[in-house]
Formats: C-alpha cells, sequence, structure tokens
C-alpha cells in the first residue's frame, strides 16, 4: 500500500465516523427540548464542522481550508455567547 | 508516518463522533454541554495535529496552534456563559443529580437568585 492509499482511507473512515455523529447532533439539535439544548447541540455541530474541513484540507492538500477552519472557530465563540445572553436575559423562551 | 496521520485523523473523527454521542444521549442541559465540549475541543485538536503532520510547514504549524489554542480558550467560557444562562432561567437539572453547587450564588436578569428548593 502506497501512502496515498492509506491517507485516503482514514479520512474515509474519518468521514463516516464523522458523519454519524453530525446527525446524532441534529437529532439533538431538531428534539431540543429547550433553546439552551439547542445552542450546545448548534456549538458542537460547528466544531465537527470545524473537523469537517480539516480533514478535507488533509485529504485535498488544500493548506488555505485551515484558514477557514480558524475563522470558523472565531464565528462560533462569538455566536455563542451572544445566544447564551439573550437566554440569560429571557429574550427567547 | 502516515500510518500515525490516519490513525489521528480517525481518532479525532471519533473524538467527535462521542460528541454527538453524548449530547443525544446526556440528561439535561448541563452535562450534555460536559460531553459538546470537552470531546469536540480534544478531536479538533487531534485532526489539527494530523495536518501538521501532514503539510509540514511551519505556516500551517503556527495557523493550526493557534487554532488549537483558541479552541481550547473559548470552549470552555463558551459553556460557562451558556449553562450559567441556562441555570438562571431555572432549566431543570438531571433528577438523579446529587450536588447542585452553584444554588442561591447565581442571579437571574431580574436580580433574584436560583435553585432548587429542597
Amino acid at each position: 500500500m502506497d501512502a496515498a492509499t492509506i491517507l485516503s482511507a482514514g479520512a474515509w473512515g474519518a468521514g463516516a465516523i464523522l458523519s454519524a455523529g453530525m446527525f446524532f447532533g441534529f437529532v439533538r439539535l431538531v428534539k431540543g427540548p429547550t433553546l439552551a439544548d439547542r445552542v450546545v447541540a448548534m456549538d458542537a455541530l460547528a466544531t465537527m464542522a470545524i473537523g469537517a474541513l480539516v480533514i478535507v484540507s488533509v485529504v485535498s492538500g488544500q493548506a488555505l481550508l485551515l484558514d477557514i477552519a480558524l475563522a470558523m472557530a472565531l464565528v462560533v465563540f462569538i455566536g455563542t455567547i451572544a445566544l447564551a445572553m439573550t437566554i440569560e436575559k429571557g429574550i427567547f423562551k | 508516518m502516515i500510518f500515525v496521520v490516519a490513525a489521528l485523523l480517525v481518532l479525532g473523527a471519533f473524538m467527535m463522533f462521542l460528541t454527538g454521542l453524548g449530547i443525544y444521549r446526556m440528561p439535561d442541559v448541563f452535562t450534555r454541554m460536559h460531553a459538546a465540549t470537552k470531546a469536540s475541543s480534544l478531536g479538533v485538536a487531534l485532526l489539527l495535529l494530523a495536518a501538521i503532520l501532514v503539510f509540514r510547514d511551519p505556516m500551517v504549524l503556527t495557523k493550526s496552534l493557534v487554532t488549537i489554542l483558541f479552541i481550547f480558550l473559548t470552549a470552555p467560557v463558551a459553556a460557562h456563559l451558556l449553562g450559567r444562562a441556562a441555570y438562571a432561567r431555572r432549566t431543570a437539572l438531571w433528577e438523579h443529580s446529587v450536588v447542585d453547587e452553584a444554588r442561591g450564588k447565581i442571579a437571574t436578569a431580574e436580580g433574584e437568585t436560583v435553585g432548587r428548593a429542597d
């Protein structure tokens, strides 16, 4: 087996496992029951999307995708904090 | 070397899977947050470590380390704020919880402290 085959097999396996995790995350996002549950699920799903970006970056050899992952981590943090503040103030139930 | 990279990819993705399974299976918001924060931080760190080993480029090394550091710093802060907000809005704890150390210590937006009555 050459290096590209092993890397590709590892990435396929990683993608499949990650997709299974994202499925469970989406189930929690839909089921709720409170807004805080949905925000937790959204946060975890965004982190999984960052992981998916890194996997794609490793497979395709596009190092630029890691910049997008960093930017996404920044945006997700701000979004989670903003939603936490709206929950604390009781703007959404 | 390439085996290490493939193993890191699979292990990182497995940590992400544990995150998803945790937020699906855990009984209340606070335990779900426990699964979502820690396992996903470790998963991203392992995947970025695989990227560092594949690219072997100083730019990638720096950016990946910054991303890992940023996620390790911000995930606990975000979970803390979210848990605080959920507690202040009187989100119910799991009925088998044995300890509630925040009782009487967190105030709502209206200024009253919250916690279980018992």
